[in-house]
C-alpha cells in the first residue's frame, strides 16, 4: 500500500492531476487530502474576530475618528449607523467598506456573495461568480469529505480559470 | 383590494396540505432587495419614499409573471385592517408600524406578496402549505428576475445584493419552515433541539417572527446567514435539518401514545369540548387548545374535524380577525366573547360535514 506524500500513514486518496497536458499522481491519506483539496480556500474567521475586538477595544479618540466619518452619498456618519444599525444608502457599503468588512464577516462568517447575479451582470462578473460559487461549493465537499465532488469542482474552477485568463489576453 | 372579502378566504399557507403537513405548517423564502438610485429607508423622506412605491407600483403592472399582484395603500389603513394584514403574515410588524408612504402587493391566493418601504425598499415573500422549499425558491426566483427587468437593485459585486442592515447583504434570503411540535414542547425536549439549531447558525423563532412567543406550539426554523453561500445553498441548509426535527417530534408523539395514550387522548378530547362549548375564551388558551387538538386528530385520536378548519381556526380567533368578522370594534371582554361563538359555530360545522 502506498504510504501518504505529506505523513507516514498510508495513503486512501490517490489524485491524478492534470496541468498543462501533464498528469502527475499524488497520494495522500484522509486527513493531508482534506488539507490538500482545501489550500488556499480557507479564511481564517478567527483573525476576523480579532480585528473586530480591536475595533471594539480602540481607545476613544480613534472610535470617534471613525465615527465621525460621512458618506458623501447620503450624509449618514458612522456614528449614526453604529447607534441605529441601519446603514444609509448602498454606497455606505463603499464608504464605509474597511469598517464594515470586519462587522460583515463577524455576522456572515464570510465577505464575498456567491449567490445569484442581476441579469444584467457582465458575462466576465458572471465567470467571476462562477469561479467563486465553485470555491465555495468545494469548501463545503472536503467539509463533507465528498472527495470525488471535491475532485470534480477543482476541475471545474481550473477550467473556469483558464478561460478567465483567456480573456483577459489583448484581442489581436 | 376589498381586504374584508379575505375574511372568506384561506391563506395558502392555511390549507394544511403538502408534504409533511402533519408537522410542517408552511414553507417560506423572501427576499430583501434595494432600488440603487434610492438612500435607504432610514435616509429616505416621505418625497423619496413616495417615488420607491410609484416606481414599484409602476413595475407591478407590467410584469411578467401569472399571478395578479393588487397592491394595498398601507398608510391609508386603520388599526384593525393593519393588525389583520400581520396576522395573515402578509406585512411585518415592522411596515404596519411604520410611517410614511409604504404599501404590500399580494396575490389572491396571498402565496406572493411584496412589502414595500419595510426595512428594505422590497421585500419579496413567497409561501406554501407544507414543506416546500424548491417551489418557494424557483417562483421567488423567477419573480425577481422578473422585477430585475424593470428595476435597477443595488448590487455590489463583492457585498451582493446591498441591505439596509448588514446582517441581510449578500442574497438577502431568509428561508423558513413553521413546524407544530406540540409533542417536544410537552416531553420539554424542545431546548436541547433548539440549542443544537443555533450551533450550526439556524434561527428558531415564533409564529410571527422576531422576539413573537412560540404561539400554538408553532416554530420557525430559519437561516441567519444570508453571505457566503448561495440562495440553494442557504435552502439546502435549513433543508438538512428537517428530516430529523420530523422524526424527533413523531418519535415523540409515539412515544406519548405508548406510554400514555389514555390520558393524552383524555386530555385532547377535554380541550375539543371546552373549544365546543365555552362561553368566553381567551387567545391564548384558544391557540393552547386547538394546538393539543391538532396533535389528536394526526395521532387519529379524534377525527371529527379537519387540520384545515382548525390552521384556519389559529388565525380566525386572532383579534383583528374576529372584528373584522363582526364588522366592528371591540374590547378584549368582547372579543373572547365573539372568539367563543366563532369557535363553536365552525367546530360543530365541521362535526355535521
Amino acid at each position: 500500500m502506498k504510504k501518504c506524500r505529506r505523513c507516514s500513514k498510508s495513503a486512501t486518496l490517490h489524485i491524478t492531476e492534470l496541468r498543462q497536458g501533464e498528469a502527475t499522481e499524488i497520494h495522500l491519506c484522509e486527513t493531508c487530502a482534506k488539507d490538500y483539496l482545501s489550500q488556499a480556500e480557507e479564511v481564517s474567521t478567527q483573525d476576523a474576530d480579532l480585528q473586530f475586538d480591536q475595533l471594539e477595544e480602540n481607545d476613544q479618540s480613534e472610535i470617534s475618528g471613525i465615527d465621525d466619518r460621512v458618506c458623501p452619498n447620503c450624509g449618514i456618519t458612522f456614528r449614526e449607523f453604529r447607534t441605529q444599525g441601519r446603514l444609509g444608502c448602498p454606497h455606505d457599503y463603499v464608504a464605509f467598506e474597511s469598517d464594515l468588512i470586519p462587522l460583515i464577516e463577524n455576522i456572515h462568517g464570510e465577505i464575498q456573495h456567491c449567490g445569484k447575479l442581476p441579469r444584467r451582470a457582465p458575462d466576465s462578473s458572471r465567470k467571476q461568480h462562477q469561479l467563486i460559487r465553485l470555491r465555495s461549493e468545494l469548501k463545503l465537499a472536503v467539509e463533507d469529505e465528498d472527495y470525488e465532488a471535491a475532485a470534480r469542482l477543482r476541475d471545474e474552477i481550473h477550467a473556469v480559470e483558464v478561460q478567465l485568463q483567456g480573456n483577459d489576453r489583448p484581442e489581436e | 383590494m376589498d381586504l374584508d372579502s379575505l375574511t372568506q378566504s384561506n391563506s395558502e399557507w392555511l390549507r394544511g396540505t403538502g408534504p409533511e403537513s402533519d408537522v410542517v405548517v408552511s414553507t417560506r423564502i423572501r427576499l430583501a432587495r434595494n432600488l440603487a438610485q434610492f438612500p435607504f429607508n432610514t435616509r429616505a423622506d416621505d418625497a423619496t419614499r413616495g417615488q420607491i412605491v410609484e416606481q414599484v407600483k409602476e413595475s407591478l403592472g407590467d410584469l411578467p409573471v401569472p399571478k395578479v399582484l393588487n397592491f394595498v395603500d398601507v398608510p391609508s389603513l386603520d388599526e384593525i385592517s393593519l393588525q389583520f394584514l400581520v396576522e395573515r403574515q402578509l406585512i411585518s410588524r415592522e411596515l404596519a408600524e411604520g410611517e410614511g408612504p409604504r404599501g404590500v402587493a399580494f396575490s389572491r391566493a396571498e402565496d406572493v406578496s411584496i412589502m414595500v418601504n419595510e426595512e428594505d425598499h422590497l421585500r419579496l415573500q413567497v409561501l406554501r402549505s407544507g414543506l416546500a422549499l424548491d417551489e418557494c425558491w424557483v417562483e421567488i426566483d423567477r419573480m425577481d428576475d422578473a422585477l430585475e427587468e424593470e428595476l435597477t437593485f443595488a448590487f455590489h459585486e463583492k457585498y451582493g445584493y446591498l441591505t439596509a442592515c448588514p446582517t441581510n447583504v449578500g442574497t438577502g434570503i431568509r428561508v423558513s419552515v413553521m413546524l407544530h411540535l406540540p409533542a417536544l414542547v410537552q416531553t420539554r425536549e424542545i431546548q436541547k433541539v433548539f440549542h443544537s439549531l443555533q450551533k450550526i447558525n439556524l434561527a428558531v423563532r415564533g409564529l410571527y417572527g422576531e422576539g413573537s412567543q412560540a404561539l400554538g406550539d408553532f416554530y420557525q426554523i430559519s437561516n441567519q446567514y444570508t453571505l457566503g453561500l448561495s440562495e440553494t445553498q442557504v435552502i439546502d441548509k435549513v433543508r438538512s435539518v428537517i428530516p430529523r426535527l420530523l422524526d424527533y417530534e413523531r418519535r415523540a408523539r409515539k412515544a406519548m401514545l405508548e406510554e400514555k395514550k389514555e390520558q393524552l387522548h383524555d386530555h385532547i378530547a377535554r380541550a375539543s369540548g371546552i373549544l365546543r362549548s365555552a362561553q368566553t375564551i381567551s387567545s391564548e388558551e384558544t391557540m393552547h387548545l386547538l394546538s393539543s387538538v391538532r396533535l389528536g386528530v394526526n395521532l387519529g385520536l379524534i377525527d371529527d374535524v379537519e387540520i384545515s378548519t382548525l390552521n384556519e381556526l389559529f388565525i380566525m380567533t386572532q383579534p383583528a380577525h374576529l372584528q373584522k368578522l363582526k364588522k366592528a370594534e371591540l374590547d378584549s371582554a368582547d372579543r373572547n366573547k365573539a372568539r367563543a361563538a366563532l369557535l363553536r359555530n365552525r367546530l360543530a360545522g365541521d362535526a355535521q360535514d
